[in-house]
Protein backbone atom coordinates (compact mmCIF):
# COMPACT_ATOMS: atom_id res chain seq x y z
CA UNK A 1 0.00 0.00 0.00
CA UNK A 2 1.60 3.55 -0.68
CA UNK A 3 2.25 5.95 2.16
CA UNK A 4 0.22 8.95 1.95
CA UNK A 5 2.74 11.79 2.72
CA UNK A 6 2.21 13.34 6.39
CA UNK A 7 1.16 17.11 5.65
CA UNK A 8 3.65 19.39 7.57
CA UNK A 9 3.42 22.68 8.45
CA UNK A 10 6.86 25.11 7.99
CA UNK A 11 8.94 25.31 11.54
CA UNK A 12 7.23 27.79 13.22
CA UNK A 13 4.47 29.46 10.41
CA UNK A 14 2.23 30.21 13.38
CA UNK A 15 4.65 32.10 15.62
CA UNK A 16 6.02 33.73 12.36
CA UNK A 17 2.37 34.69 10.89
CA UNK A 18 0.93 35.72 14.69
CA UNK A 19 4.09 38.46 14.69
CA UNK A 20 2.46 39.54 10.82
CA UNK A 21 -0.99 39.51 11.78
CA UNK A 22 -0.74 41.58 14.89
CA UNK A 23 1.72 44.30 13.69
CA UNK A 24 -1.01 44.60 10.87
CA UNK A 25 -3.60 44.75 12.56
CA UNK A 26 -2.16 46.95 15.26
CA UNK A 27 -1.60 49.40 12.43
CA UNK A 28 -5.35 49.32 11.85
CA UNK A 29 -6.76 49.35 15.19
CA UNK A 30 -4.13 51.71 16.86
CA UNK A 31 -1.20 50.85 19.57
CA UNK A 32 -3.84 51.31 21.98
CA UNK A 33 -5.90 48.65 20.94
CA UNK A 34 -3.17 46.04 20.74
CA UNK A 35 -4.93 43.78 23.27
CA UNK A 36 -8.03 43.33 20.11
CA UNK A 37 -5.62 43.04 17.54
CA UNK A 38 -4.05 40.22 19.63
CA UNK A 39 -7.47 38.28 20.10
CA UNK A 40 -7.94 38.80 16.64
CA UNK A 41 -4.84 36.33 16.13
CA UNK A 42 -5.74 34.03 18.58
CA UNK A 43 -9.31 33.81 17.22
CA UNK A 44 -7.58 33.37 13.91
CA UNK A 45 -5.45 30.22 15.04
CA UNK A 46 -8.64 28.59 16.69
CA UNK A 47 -10.10 28.63 13.78
CA UNK A 48 -7.01 27.24 11.90
CA UNK A 49 -6.70 24.20 14.09
CA UNK A 50 -10.06 23.43 14.04
CA UNK A 51 -10.60 23.33 10.42
CA UNK A 52 -7.40 22.56 9.36
CA UNK A 53 -7.93 19.22 11.01
CA UNK A 54 -10.05 18.22 8.26
CA UNK A 55 -8.33 19.52 5.55
CA UNK A 56 -5.12 21.91 5.53
CA UNK A 57 -5.79 24.86 2.88
CA UNK A 58 -3.29 25.07 -0.30
CA UNK A 59 -1.88 28.06 1.06
CA UNK A 60 -1.74 28.30 4.83
CA UNK A 61 0.04 31.33 5.70
CA UNK A 62 -2.55 33.12 3.46
CA UNK A 63 -5.24 31.69 4.73
CA UNK A 64 -4.48 33.29 7.97
CA UNK A 65 -3.95 36.06 6.70
CA UNK A 66 -7.17 36.38 5.12
CA UNK A 67 -9.21 35.52 8.21
CA UNK A 68 -7.41 38.41 10.17
CA UNK A 69 -8.22 40.63 6.88
CA UNK A 70 -11.96 39.32 7.47
CA UNK A 71 -12.06 39.46 11.03
CA UNK A 72 -10.56 43.46 10.73
CA UNK A 73 -13.36 44.35 7.71
CA UNK A 74 -15.87 42.89 10.39
CA UNK A 75 -14.84 44.90 13.65
CA UNK A 76 -14.35 48.37 11.78
CA UNK A 77 -17.63 48.56 10.31
CA UNK A 78 -18.88 47.21 13.26
CA UNK A 79 -17.65 50.70 14.61
CA UNK A 80 -19.53 52.12 12.08
CA UNK A 81 -23.24 53.90 11.84
CA UNK A 82 -24.33 52.81 7.66
CA UNK A 83 -28.12 52.70 8.87
CA UNK A 84 -28.29 56.45 9.87
CA UNK A 85 -27.59 57.06 6.05
CA UNK A 86 -29.35 56.17 2.79
CA UNK A 87 -28.57 52.47 1.35
CA UNK A 88 -26.31 54.24 -1.85
CA UNK A 89 -23.94 56.20 0.66
CA UNK A 90 -23.80 53.08 3.11
CA UNK A 91 -22.63 50.94 0.03
CA UNK A 92 -20.40 53.20 -0.99
CA UNK A 93 -19.04 53.32 2.97
CA UNK A 94 -18.89 49.82 3.41
CA UNK A 95 -16.66 49.06 0.26
CA UNK A 96 -14.02 52.03 1.51
CA UNK A 97 -13.81 50.35 4.42
CA UNK A 98 -12.62 47.02 3.04
CA UNK A 99 -10.87 49.12 0.77
CA UNK A 100 -8.70 50.78 3.06
CA UNK A 101 -7.95 48.26 5.22
CA UNK A 102 -7.27 45.95 2.44
CA UNK A 103 -4.15 48.17 1.31
CA UNK A 104 -2.30 46.93 4.67
CA UNK A 105 -2.12 43.30 3.50
CA UNK A 106 0.21 43.96 0.62
CA UNK A 107 3.58 42.05 1.66
CA UNK A 108 5.46 45.82 1.02
CA UNK A 109 3.21 46.87 3.96
CA UNK A 110 3.30 43.97 6.24
CA UNK A 111 6.52 44.25 6.56
CA UNK A 112 6.73 47.88 6.94
CA UNK A 113 4.00 47.14 10.03
CA UNK A 114 6.50 44.61 10.97
CA UNK A 115 8.88 46.91 11.12
CA UNK A 116 6.65 49.77 13.17
CA UNK A 117 5.79 47.02 15.44
CA UNK A 118 9.87 46.46 16.41
CA UNK A 119 10.37 49.82 16.34
CA UNK A 120 7.77 50.23 19.39
CA UNK A 121 9.01 47.47 21.05
CA UNK A 122 12.33 48.79 21.30
CA UNK A 123 11.37 52.07 22.02
CA UNK A 124 14.05 53.68 24.52
CA UNK A 125 11.99 54.89 26.91
CA UNK A 126 10.74 51.36 27.59
CA UNK A 127 12.56 49.20 30.63
CA UNK A 128 15.60 46.88 28.87
CA UNK A 129 13.90 44.14 30.14
CA UNK A 130 10.19 44.77 29.21
CA UNK A 131 11.38 45.74 25.50
CA UNK A 132 12.61 41.93 24.97
CA UNK A 133 9.74 40.66 26.80
CA UNK A 134 7.19 42.79 24.47
CA UNK A 135 9.60 42.17 21.09
CA UNK A 136 9.63 38.24 21.81
CA UNK A 137 5.66 38.06 22.84
CA UNK A 138 4.16 40.68 19.49
CA UNK A 139 6.58 40.48 17.17
CA UNK A 140 8.08 36.85 17.52
CA UNK A 141 4.32 35.36 18.32
CA UNK A 142 6.31 33.49 21.79
CA UNK A 143 3.82 32.57 24.69
CA UNK A 144 4.26 33.85 28.14
CA UNK A 145 5.52 30.44 28.96
CA UNK A 146 7.76 30.36 26.35
CA UNK A 147 9.56 33.58 27.20
CA UNK A 148 9.90 32.93 30.06
CA UNK A 149 11.35 29.69 29.60
CA UNK A 150 14.08 31.18 27.02
CA UNK A 151 14.85 33.61 30.04
CA UNK A 152 14.95 31.66 32.87
CA UNK A 153 12.72 33.22 35.06
CA UNK A 154 8.97 32.48 35.49
CA UNK A 155 5.58 33.55 33.75
CA UNK A 156 4.44 36.14 36.55
CA UNK A 157 7.72 38.01 36.12
CA UNK A 158 6.47 38.20 32.32
CA UNK A 159 3.12 38.68 32.60
CA UNK A 160 4.30 41.75 35.06
CA UNK A 161 6.54 42.70 32.25
CA UNK A 162 4.55 42.73 29.09
CA UNK A 163 1.50 44.46 31.19
CA UNK A 164 4.17 47.21 32.10
CA UNK A 165 5.36 47.63 28.93
CA UNK A 166 1.91 48.16 27.30
CA UNK A 167 0.79 50.47 29.76
CA UNK A 168 3.64 52.58 29.16
CA UNK A 169 3.08 52.76 25.85
CA UNK A 170 -0.52 53.92 25.80
CA UNK A 171 0.33 56.21 28.95
CA UNK A 172 2.60 57.60 26.43
CA UNK A 173 1.15 57.80 23.65
CA UNK A 174 3.91 56.01 21.68
CA UNK A 175 3.44 56.29 18.25
CA UNK A 176 3.43 52.88 15.78
CA UNK A 177 6.00 54.42 13.18
CA UNK A 178 9.07 54.00 11.66
CA UNK A 179 11.15 57.09 12.93
CA UNK A 180 12.79 59.26 9.72
CA UNK A 181 16.41 61.32 9.53
CA UNK A 182 18.28 61.51 12.45
CA UNK A 183 16.22 59.73 14.84
CA UNK A 184 16.10 56.66 12.94
CA UNK A 185 19.79 55.94 13.37
CA UNK A 186 19.56 56.44 17.12
CA UNK A 187 16.54 54.33 16.96
CA UNK A 188 18.02 51.42 14.66
CA UNK A 189 20.80 51.49 17.77
CA UNK A 190 18.30 50.48 19.90
CA UNK A 191 16.91 47.82 18.12
CA UNK A 192 19.92 46.52 17.34
CA UNK A 193 20.80 46.39 20.67
CA UNK A 194 17.42 44.09 21.80
CA UNK A 195 18.06 41.96 18.67
CA UNK A 196 21.82 41.18 19.45
CA UNK A 197 20.68 40.60 23.33
CA UNK A 198 17.93 38.25 21.86
CA UNK A 199 20.54 36.23 19.74
CA UNK A 200 23.13 36.28 23.15
CA UNK A 201 20.54 34.79 25.22
CA UNK A 202 19.76 32.13 22.91
CA UNK A 203 23.83 31.76 22.55
CA UNK A 204 25.34 31.98 25.81
CA UNK A 205 22.77 31.30 28.23
CA UNK A 206 23.93 28.60 30.44
CA UNK A 207 20.88 27.79 31.96
CA UNK A 208 18.07 27.68 29.13
CA UNK A 209 17.81 24.68 27.22
CA UNK A 210 18.98 23.68 24.24
CA UNK A 211 16.10 24.04 22.47
CA UNK A 212 14.60 27.08 22.95
CA UNK A 213 17.86 28.81 22.47
CA UNK A 214 18.29 28.03 19.08
CA UNK A 215 14.96 29.31 18.74
CA UNK A 216 16.05 32.50 20.02
CA UNK A 217 19.41 32.71 18.27
CA UNK A 218 16.49 31.75 15.03
CA UNK A 219 14.38 34.37 16.25
CA UNK A 220 16.98 37.17 16.44
CA UNK A 221 18.33 36.16 13.16
CA UNK A 222 14.67 36.63 11.60
CA UNK A 223 13.94 39.90 12.94
CA UNK A 224 17.81 41.48 11.69
CA UNK A 225 16.82 39.66 8.60
CA UNK A 226 13.02 41.58 8.35
CA UNK A 227 14.96 45.05 9.22
CA UNK A 228 17.47 44.09 6.02
CA UNK A 229 14.19 44.02 3.85
CA UNK A 230 13.03 47.13 4.40
CA UNK A 231 14.27 50.50 3.05
CA UNK A 232 14.80 52.01 6.46
CA UNK A 233 16.11 49.59 7.98
CA UNK A 234 19.18 48.76 5.21
CA UNK A 235 21.70 50.21 7.21
CA UNK A 236 24.95 49.05 6.30
CA UNK A 237 25.52 48.22 10.61
CA UNK A 238 22.02 46.08 9.88
CA UNK A 239 24.21 44.34 7.35
CA UNK A 240 27.41 43.98 10.37
CA UNK A 241 24.55 42.77 12.57
CA UNK A 242 23.50 39.81 10.94
CA UNK A 243 26.82 38.90 9.70
CA UNK A 244 28.02 38.73 13.03
CA UNK A 245 24.79 36.87 14.44
CA UNK A 246 25.09 34.36 10.87
CA UNK A 247 29.37 33.95 11.73
CA UNK A 248 28.52 33.28 15.53
CA UNK A 249 25.88 30.46 14.73
CA UNK A 250 27.86 28.85 12.35
CA UNK A 251 29.62 27.68 15.49
CA UNK A 252 26.08 26.73 17.64
CA UNK A 253 26.73 23.16 17.15
CA UNK A 254 30.68 22.96 17.32
CA UNK A 255 30.27 24.71 21.02
CA UNK A 256 29.13 21.46 23.10
CA UNK A 257 30.09 18.27 23.33
CA UNK A 258 28.08 14.73 23.47
CA UNK A 259 28.03 15.38 27.14
CA UNK A 260 27.27 18.77 26.97
CA UNK A 261 30.33 20.43 27.73
CA UNK A 262 31.35 23.30 26.44
CA UNK A 263 34.24 23.28 23.85
CA UNK A 264 36.31 26.28 23.90
CA UNK A 265 37.35 27.80 20.41
CA UNK A 266 40.72 26.62 20.31
CA UNK A 267 39.54 23.23 20.45
CA UNK A 268 36.44 23.22 18.87
CA UNK A 269 36.32 21.27 15.39
CA UNK A 270 36.04 23.27 12.91
CA UNK A 271 34.76 20.78 10.15
CA UNK A 272 31.34 20.86 12.03
CA UNK A 273 31.19 24.93 11.69
CA UNK A 274 28.19 25.56 9.30
CA UNK A 275 29.71 26.91 6.22
CA UNK A 276 26.14 28.32 4.61
CA UNK A 277 26.21 30.09 7.59
CA UNK A 278 29.73 31.31 7.54
CA UNK A 279 29.03 32.26 3.59
CA UNK A 280 26.13 34.11 4.59
CA UNK A 281 28.08 35.82 7.15
CA UNK A 282 30.49 36.81 4.73
CA UNK A 283 28.10 38.07 1.92
CA UNK A 284 26.07 40.30 4.89
CA UNK A 285 29.55 41.51 6.16
CA UNK A 286 30.35 42.49 2.48
CA UNK A 287 27.31 44.55 2.39
CA UNK A 288 27.92 46.21 5.69
CA UNK A 289 31.15 47.92 4.16
CA UNK A 290 29.42 50.86 2.72
CA UNK A 291 28.82 54.64 3.84
CA UNK A 292 31.33 56.14 6.71
CA UNK A 293 29.56 54.63 9.72
CA UNK A 294 31.82 52.39 11.55
CA UNK A 295 29.58 50.04 13.91
CA UNK A 296 30.19 47.87 17.04
CA UNK A 297 28.87 45.47 14.95
CA UNK A 298 31.04 45.63 12.46
CA UNK A 299 34.20 45.44 14.40
CA UNK A 300 32.60 42.40 16.25
CA UNK A 301 31.71 40.76 12.67
CA UNK A 302 35.34 41.26 11.77
CA UNK A 303 36.54 39.86 14.76
CA UNK A 304 34.21 36.71 14.21
CA UNK A 305 35.30 36.23 10.39
CA UNK A 306 38.76 36.04 11.49
CA UNK A 307 38.36 33.05 13.49
CA UNK A 308 36.35 31.37 10.56
CA UNK A 309 39.23 32.42 7.91
CA UNK A 310 41.83 30.74 10.38
CA UNK A 311 42.19 26.84 9.68
CA UNK A 312 43.11 26.29 13.04
CA UNK A 313 43.43 28.18 15.90
CA UNK A 314 46.85 28.50 16.29
CA UNK A 315 46.55 29.88 12.41
CA UNK A 316 44.40 32.95 13.82
CA UNK A 317 45.56 35.99 12.77
CA UNK A 318 46.47 37.49 15.87
CA UNK A 319 48.00 40.75 15.43
CA UNK A 320 45.15 41.44 13.06
CA UNK A 321 42.92 40.14 15.97
CA UNK A 322 44.69 42.82 18.65
CA UNK A 323 44.11 45.63 16.13
CA UNK A 324 40.35 44.98 15.83
CA UNK A 325 40.04 44.18 19.89
CA UNK A 326 41.71 47.67 20.06
CA UNK A 327 39.58 49.45 18.07
CA UNK A 328 36.39 47.75 19.68
CA UNK A 329 37.72 48.86 22.88
CA UNK A 330 37.74 52.32 21.74
CA UNK A 331 33.98 52.40 20.76
CA UNK A 332 32.79 49.78 23.33
CA UNK A 333 34.96 49.87 26.84
CA UNK A 334 33.39 47.26 28.58
CA UNK A 335 34.90 45.17 31.08
CA UNK A 336 34.12 41.88 28.86
CA UNK A 337 35.68 43.61 25.51
CA UNK A 338 38.76 44.17 27.86
CA UNK A 339 38.89 40.51 29.14
CA UNK A 340 38.84 39.14 25.70
CA UNK A 341 41.49 41.30 24.86
CA UNK A 342 43.42 39.87 27.36
CA UNK A 343 42.94 36.59 25.71
CA UNK A 344 44.38 37.91 22.35
CA UNK A 345 47.25 39.59 23.72
CA UNK A 346 47.93 36.15 25.67
CA UNK A 347 48.02 34.57 22.54
CA UNK A 348 50.23 36.82 20.97
CA UNK A 349 52.80 36.07 23.19
CA UNK A 350 52.33 38.40 26.23
CA UNK A 351 50.29 36.59 29.17
CA UNK A 352 52.35 39.00 30.95
CA UNK A 353 50.51 41.88 29.77
CA UNK A 354 47.30 40.40 29.52
CA UNK A 355 47.19 39.88 33.40
CA UNK A 356 48.57 43.13 34.04
CA UNK A 357 45.73 44.34 31.81
CA UNK A 358 43.16 42.05 33.22
CA UNK A 359 43.92 42.92 37.01
CA UNK A 360 43.76 46.87 36.08
CA UNK A 361 40.07 46.92 34.85
CA UNK A 362 37.73 49.00 36.57
CA UNK A 363 36.04 47.16 39.37
CA UNK A 364 37.83 44.07 38.60
CA UNK A 365 37.90 42.63 42.31
CA UNK A 366 34.32 42.82 42.04
CA UNK A 367 33.88 41.71 39.14
CA UNK A 368 36.26 38.25 39.83
CA UNK A 369 34.27 38.02 42.92
CA UNK A 370 30.39 38.14 41.55
CA UNK A 371 31.87 36.49 37.73
CA UNK A 372 32.78 33.63 36.73
CA UNK A 373 34.07 34.30 33.14
CA UNK A 374 36.89 36.82 34.92
CA UNK A 375 38.46 34.38 37.27
CA UNK A 376 38.27 31.78 34.78
CA UNK A 377 40.21 33.62 32.51
CA UNK A 378 42.74 35.16 34.91
CA UNK A 379 43.30 31.64 36.16
CA UNK A 380 43.77 30.64 32.69
CA UNK A 381 46.76 33.36 31.93
CA UNK A 382 48.43 32.27 35.23
CA UNK A 383 48.25 28.31 33.99
CA UNK A 384 49.87 29.38 30.82
CA UNK A 385 52.77 31.16 32.65
CA UNK A 386 53.01 28.04 35.14
CA UNK A 387 51.89 30.61 38.14
CA UNK A 388 50.27 27.15 39.78
CA UNK A 389 49.37 29.12 42.88
CA UNK A 390 47.77 32.03 41.30
CA UNK A 391 46.33 29.62 38.80
CA UNK A 392 44.86 27.41 41.52
CA UNK A 393 43.65 30.17 43.39
CA UNK A 394 41.51 32.12 40.36
CA UNK A 395 40.29 28.73 38.82
CA UNK A 396 38.82 27.44 42.02
CA UNK A 397 37.30 30.94 42.80
CA UNK A 398 35.27 30.17 39.24
CA UNK A 399 34.27 26.58 39.72
CA UNK A 400 32.68 28.55 42.67
CA UNK A 401 31.14 30.98 41.01
CA UNK A 402 29.55 29.47 37.91
CA UNK A 403 26.43 27.76 37.80
CA UNK A 404 26.97 25.58 34.94
CA UNK A 405 28.06 22.45 34.57
CA UNK A 406 29.73 22.15 31.91
CA UNK A 407 31.78 24.97 33.05
CA UNK A 408 32.63 23.21 36.33
CA UNK A 409 33.87 20.50 34.24
CA UNK A 410 36.09 22.30 32.53
CA UNK A 411 37.72 24.06 35.58
CA UNK A 412 37.80 20.75 37.29
CA UNK A 413 39.82 19.13 34.07
CA UNK A 414 42.20 22.46 33.81
CA UNK A 415 42.73 22.06 37.75
CA UNK A 416 43.80 18.54 37.42
CA UNK A 417 46.78 19.67 35.28
CA UNK A 418 48.32 21.91 38.23
CA UNK A 419 51.21 19.75 39.15
CA UNK A 420 50.20 18.43 42.78
CA UNK A 421 46.76 19.80 42.68
CA UNK A 422 44.37 17.39 44.50
CA UNK A 423 40.90 18.41 43.72
CA UNK B 1 -14.81 -4.29 8.60
CA UNK B 2 -18.08 -1.73 9.61
CA UNK B 3 -17.85 2.26 9.18
CA UNK B 4 -18.10 4.28 12.66
CA UNK B 5 -18.64 7.97 12.91
CA UNK B 6 -15.93 10.12 15.28
CA UNK B 7 -17.52 12.82 16.51
CA UNK B 8 -15.25 15.63 17.90
CA UNK B 9 -15.94 17.87 20.95
CA UNK B 10 -13.51 20.68 21.50
CA UNK B 11 -12.19 21.05 24.48
CA UNK B 12 -11.63 24.45 25.78
CA UNK B 13 -8.07 23.50 26.14
CA UNK B 14 -6.60 25.06 23.31
CA UNK B 15 -8.02 28.05 24.01
CA UNK B 16 -4.70 29.55 25.97
CA UNK B 17 -2.28 27.82 23.57
CA UNK B 18 0.71 29.97 21.99
CA UNK B 19 1.06 29.77 18.09
CA UNK B 20 3.63 27.44 18.62
CA UNK B 21 1.72 25.00 20.71
CA UNK B 22 -1.21 25.46 18.36
CA UNK B 23 1.26 24.46 15.26
CA UNK B 24 2.46 21.13 17.68
CA UNK B 25 -1.32 20.23 18.07
CA UNK B 26 -2.21 20.75 14.19
CA UNK B 27 1.21 18.94 13.40
CA UNK B 28 -0.05 15.79 16.05
CA UNK B 29 -3.44 15.52 14.46
CA UNK B 30 -1.90 15.49 10.56
CA UNK B 31 -0.01 12.54 11.78
CA UNK B 32 -2.66 10.78 13.58
CA UNK B 33 -4.44 11.23 10.27
CA UNK B 34 -1.55 9.94 8.27
CA UNK B 35 -1.16 7.52 10.14
CA UNK B 36 -4.99 6.10 10.29
CA UNK B 37 -4.78 6.78 6.49
CA UNK B 38 -1.81 4.81 6.25
CA UNK B 39 -3.70 1.78 7.85
CA UNK B 40 -6.41 2.45 5.06
CA UNK B 41 -8.95 2.86 7.77
CA UNK B 42 -9.67 6.26 7.47
CA UNK B 43 -12.64 6.82 4.73
CA UNK B 44 -13.05 10.75 5.30
CA UNK B 45 -14.30 13.47 7.56
CA UNK B 46 -15.23 16.96 7.75
CA UNK B 47 -15.18 19.91 10.23
CA UNK B 48 -18.08 21.37 10.58
CA UNK B 49 -18.05 25.75 11.51
CA UNK B 50 -19.01 26.37 14.98
CA UNK B 51 -21.96 28.97 14.55
CA UNK B 52 -25.64 27.60 13.84
CA UNK B 53 -29.25 27.41 14.28
CA UNK B 54 -31.09 24.90 15.99
CA UNK B 55 -34.73 24.31 14.64
CA UNK B 56 -37.16 22.63 17.10
CA UNK B 57 -40.78 21.97 17.55
CA UNK B 58 -43.69 21.25 16.02
CA UNK B 59 -43.87 25.29 14.93
CA UNK B 60 -40.28 24.63 13.79
CA UNK B 61 -38.60 27.56 16.04
CA UNK B 62 -35.39 28.64 14.81
CA UNK B 63 -33.03 29.48 17.26
CA UNK B 64 -29.48 30.74 17.31
CA UNK B 65 -26.68 28.63 18.33
CA UNK B 66 -24.72 26.02 19.05
CA UNK B 67 -21.95 29.13 19.77
CA UNK B 68 -18.39 29.16 19.11
CA UNK B 69 -18.43 29.68 22.34
CA UNK B 70 -19.57 26.12 23.74
CA UNK B 71 -17.42 23.70 25.05
CA UNK B 72 -19.48 21.37 23.87
CA UNK B 73 -19.54 22.31 20.42
CA UNK B 74 -19.34 19.32 17.77
CA UNK B 75 -16.11 20.27 15.57
CA UNK B 76 -16.38 17.84 12.69
CA UNK B 77 -16.20 13.74 12.40
CA UNK B 78 -13.92 11.23 10.89
CA UNK B 79 -15.52 8.26 9.44
CA UNK B 80 -12.71 4.97 10.16
CA UNK B 81 -13.48 1.51 9.83
CA UNK B 82 -12.95 -0.74 11.98
CA UNK B 83 -13.81 -4.60 13.39
CA UNK B 84 -16.22 -3.45 16.43
CA UNK B 85 -17.09 -0.65 18.70
CA UNK B 86 -13.97 -1.79 20.74
CA UNK B 87 -11.60 -1.06 18.07
CA UNK B 88 -13.07 1.95 17.17
CA UNK B 89 -12.92 3.75 20.36
CA UNK B 90 -8.98 2.29 20.97
CA UNK B 91 -8.56 4.64 17.59
CA UNK B 92 -10.14 7.31 19.24
CA UNK B 93 -8.24 6.85 22.46
CA UNK B 94 -5.17 8.79 19.98
CA UNK B 95 -7.18 11.51 19.16
CA UNK B 96 -4.25 14.53 20.31
CA UNK B 97 -6.80 16.70 21.74
CA UNK B 98 -7.84 14.38 24.64
CA UNK B 99 -5.52 15.97 26.80
CA UNK B 100 -6.81 19.92 26.03
CA UNK B 101 -10.32 18.76 27.10
CA UNK B 102 -11.73 17.14 24.18
CA UNK B 103 -14.02 14.53 24.05
CA UNK B 104 -14.92 12.03 21.12
CA UNK B 105 -18.14 10.75 20.31
CA UNK B 106 -17.68 6.74 18.76
CA UNK B 107 -20.84 5.79 16.75
CA UNK B 108 -21.63 2.85 14.74
CA UNK B 109 -22.63 3.77 10.97
CA UNK B 110 -26.39 1.64 10.57
CA UNK B 111 -26.14 -0.51 7.59
CA UNK B 112 -29.55 -1.41 5.96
Amino acid sequence: MQTAPAQQLIDHLFRHEAGKMIAVLTRIFGMHNIEMAEDVVQEAFLKAIHAWKFEIPANPAAWLMQTARNKAIDIVRRQQHYNQYSKEVAAQLRAETEHTIEQFFSDEEINDSQLRMIFTCCHPALKQEDRIALTLKTVSGFGVAEIARALVTNDAAIQKRLYRAKQFIKEHDIQFEIPAGQELMHRLDTVYTILYLLFNEGYNSIKADELIRRDLCGEAMRLANILSQNKAGKQPATYALLSLMCLQASRFDSRLDEENSIILLQHQDRNKWNRELIKLGYLFLNKSSKGNYLSVYHIESAIAAEHCLAASFSDTNWKRMLELYDLLLTMKATPVVALNRAVILSQSGETKRAIDEVLAIENIEALLESQHIYSAVLGDLFLTLRNYEQAKKYLSLSLHLTPSEPEKKLLNDKLKTIPGAIT
Amino acid sequence: MKDFMLIFINGEGSKDFSPEQMQANMQEWFGWVNDLKNKGIYVGGEALLPAGKTVKGKDAVITDGPFAESKEVVGGYFIVKAADIDEASEIAKASPDLPYGGAVQVREVMKF
